[in-house]
């Protein structure tokens, strides 16, 4: 009896802590506005949510599904292209579309070519899906620039939003207006992909990514479980393209290319692919990065390749991954005994990065800035490339951080471990 | 007509040994250590740019012999502080890996040369025609690229087939870890043969450079090209690598020169099709202007009917 009070007891709980983050959410996001009322703030907030929505599904299919896809953007494309067809043909018609229902007809769009390339893709996994995947997206970002009555050529396909039916005096003319409908999309398909995740049919895909032959085994057919992820990739991508469509307004071949296809690989494997939260947060930390960083910098791309080769290298779990690790320390209340090996190693990485950092600039404004022009203005000061001195200074800095990170990272990673096991034991 | 049929064959010809030399490492280093390498174009466009800034200082004969080595010591690097640090964990980690090493070189090479093309120029003792047929003349900086890649496939060949080292690399292919029992230091064989691949691809990139152009999108031009060859071929399969070279050159050469569309096709045959309607696209569009996509069409048709490629033995 009281074993079973207490059960119901903590499923309560669980049931609030469950739906209390969710909630949660959602007061965040109605409030973001207030808090970021600048129209750049709430353009990046904008790109960010689609690219939350876009990232989380690709998931699907690399994290959940075991299926390295390099033509993901063809799904995301496809669908905004053709929720942009149907916004201009059914904006001021009398068969009016609710613009707010828009994303649904680029989801569909996107879950019907999923179905059509996903039928004969999804037969393998591993390479052969990477490289048919690959075909696909070289095949469709090609078509684009050839079939200019329906991907408009370079200049792309517009519409206009406002032109849709009204709801509740909703005409979308305001971009804060676009915002609460792609928050509200992007809370929806978020909860819906999560809880796909849940779902038998999500659990055996990770089964089927973890061993498809033991899966076999089980009853389930591998390609069956490939190809409903594989579908449910595509639908939840092509929201995130009609999402996109009403958001700019224009959809162009850019939104189909392996740049795109690309970037939503790199947004996904930063944050961290083995989590469901990881690819919310590299789409985060990419649009971020995209947005802010490209105003201070002109390299600002080589510094993304290079925070996606060091994740790659050093930590593969992304950085979802390395909060999760933190779990167990945290758990056993010893986090604060990391603040300062970490500190240490933060402060040598932070040293070392001013150093590479001020290396890069100082090439970019020697190699490509009109002739004449030497001087750079970096960290608060501005630096001559044409003298010695500031490149050994940065190099020093470099050079030396590099050096000293060498022996405080392992300090940082023993602190870790100790936190970490003791924790465990503890909790033993 | 059989002047267009010559050229197209000639310049297929000349395309088709390039995209071999670009293929040959790719196909080795993948039977080897079972790595699609995203980044070899990217160590093809390194060749190029290597070697323009090499023949501003020492001209481009010595480039020619020096700017691959280079490549193929940098390729050398990325195996052995990159790739082996990632293997274990498995190969679509390494695929992830080659294709941020491919983002990182594109973007390098933008760092230090810029983002306008180079004006990487054929040299001076080359520039001439060679002969001229119908009016159309044969540039004879072409016929040098075909001699170069025909030497190197020459003595691939002759390297794997006749030679010691080619023994332990074809049996490190099929049963690396029999080779490790037999005393050999296989992670170095890979790490040799990734850098000689490496280094081919840079040489195609020095010889390729004058002609197709030398600029920071060189290698998304080419690089998924090279896929489509190693696959059609066969990944691991040398032969296949040089049977699909030569298809895809011819067939992308000839799909250039034909200006035809199904529109035409079917008004030969008295079938007059709208040219105002959705779909006009779909029979306006010409076969030149189609060429793009016919590789990747061949791509994914091969991989769902075939996907051990033509003369592959097993599966990717």
């Amino acid at each position: 009896m009281s074993v079973a009070i207490a059960t119901a007891a903590r499923s309560t709980a669980a049931g609030a802590r469950r739906y209390g983050l969710w909630i949660t959410t959602a007061l965040l996001l109605a409030g973001l506005p207030q808090a970021f009322a600048s129209p750049i703030a709430i353009a990046v907030l904008n790109k960010m949510g689609i690219a939350i929505i876009f990232a989380l599904s690709y998931n699907m299919l690399l994290g959940q599904g075991g299926m390295l896809s390099f033509g993901h953007a063809v799904y995301f494309g496809l669908g905004g292209f053709i929720a942009m067809h149907a916004l201009r043909l059914l904006g001021g018609g009398p068969a009016a579309l609710p613009v707010p229902l828009l994303p649904l007809v680029g989801g569909l769009a996107g879950l019907a070519f999923g179905a059509l390339f996903g039928s004969f893709s999804t037969n393998r996994a591993g390479t052969v899906f990477a490289m048919i995947s690959l075909g696909i997206g070289e095949l469709i970002a090609s078509s684009s620039l050839i079939f200019k009555g329906f991907f408009g050529g370079e200049e792309g396909i517009s519409g206009n939003r406002t032109r849709g039916l009204a709801i509740a005096g909703l005409n979308f003319a305001t971009d804060v207006q676009v915002y609460y409908l792609i928050a509200a999309w992007a809370l929806l398909a978020t909860a819906l992909m999560y809880a796909f995740s849940r779902t038998p049919v999500g659990r055996m895909a990770n089964a089927v990514r973890d061993n498809p032959e033991r899966a076999e085994f089980v009853g389930y057919s591998q390609r069956t479980v490939r190809f409903v992820s594989f579908c449910a990739g595509g639908f939840f991508a092509g929201i995130a393209g009609g999402l996109l469509a009403v958001n700019y307004e224009i959809v162009t071949e850019e939104t189909v290319n392996l740049v795109t296809s690309g970037n939503v690989l790199v947004m996904a494997y930063i944050g961290g692919v083995g989590y469901f939260v990881g690819p919310i947060i590299g789409a985060i930390i990419f649009t971020l990065l995209q947005s802010l960083l490209s105003d201070y910098t002109e390299i600002w791309l080589l510094y993304l390749g290079i925070l996606f080769l060091a994740t790659v290298l050093f930590v593969p779990t992304g950085f979802a991954g390395v909060l999760m690790m933190h779990e167990p320390a945290r758990r056993a209340g010893r986090l604060h005994r990391l603040a300062l090996p970490y500190l240490a190693a933060g402060a040598v990485a932070l040293g070392t990065a001013v150093g590479v950092v001020g290396l890069l600039e100082m090439v970019h404004v020697w190699s490509s800035a009109a002739t004449g022009r030497t001087r750079l203005r970096i960290f608060w000061t501005s630096v001559d490339v044409a003298r010695a001195a500031p490149w050994l200074v940065f190099a020093a800095l470099a050079v030396g951080g590099v050096l000293a990170l060498r022996r405080v990272a392992p300090r940082a990673a023993a602190a870790f471990g100790e936190a970490t096991d003791r924790g465990q034991g503890a909790a033993r | 007509m059989f002047e267009l049929v010559f050229f197209s064959l000639l310049n297929g010809l000349v395309f088709g040994m390039l995209l071999f030399l670009l293929s040959s490492g790719l196909t080795l280093i993948f039977g080897m250590m079972g790595v699609l390498n995203f980044a070899h174009a990217g160590f093809y466009m390194l060749g190029a740019y290597f070697a323009f800034t090499l023949t501003g200082h020492i001209g481009f004969w010595p480039a020619l012999v020096l700017a691959p080595p280079l490549v193929g010591v940098a390729g050398a690097l990325v195996e052995r502080h990159g790739l082996r640090r990632v293997h274990r964990f498995g190969h679509v980690a390494e695929l992830i890996f080659t294709f941020g090493v491919a983002v990182l070189i594109e973007e390098i090479v933008q760092l230090v040369w810029g983002r306008v093309a180079k004006s990487y120029e054929v040299p001076a003792l080359l520039d001439f025609p060679l002969f001229t047929l119908f009016e159309t003349s044969f540039p004879a900086y072409k016929s040098f690229m075909l001699l170069i890649s025909v030497g190197i496939f020459v003595f691939l060949f002759l390297v794997l087939t006749r030679t010691r080292a080619g023994l332990i690399i074809q049996a490190s292919l099929t049963h690396p870890s029999m080779v490790g029992m037999l005393g050999h230091n296989v992670p170095r064989v890979f790490m040799v043969v990734f850098g000689i691949g490496s280094a081919l691809a840079g040489l195609a990139g020095v010889i390729a450079g004058p002609v197709l152009g030398t600029f920071p999108g060189m290698a998304q031009v080419l690089g998924s090209i090279v896929f489509v060859v190693v696959v059609i071929g066969g990944l691991g399969s040398l032969a296949g690598a040089f049977v699909a070279s030569l298809l895809i050159g011819v067939l992308q050469t000839f799909a250039v020169a034909l200006n035809y569309s199904l529109k035409d096709a079917a008004a030969a045959l008295g079938i007059g099709l709208a040219a105002q309607s959705a779909f006009a696209d779909l029979w306006t569009v010409t076969i030149a202007q189609v060429a793009p996509i016919l590789p990747y069409l061949l791509l994914v048709l091969i991989l769902v009917v075939r996907p051990m490629g033509l003369f592959g033995t097993r599966e990717t």
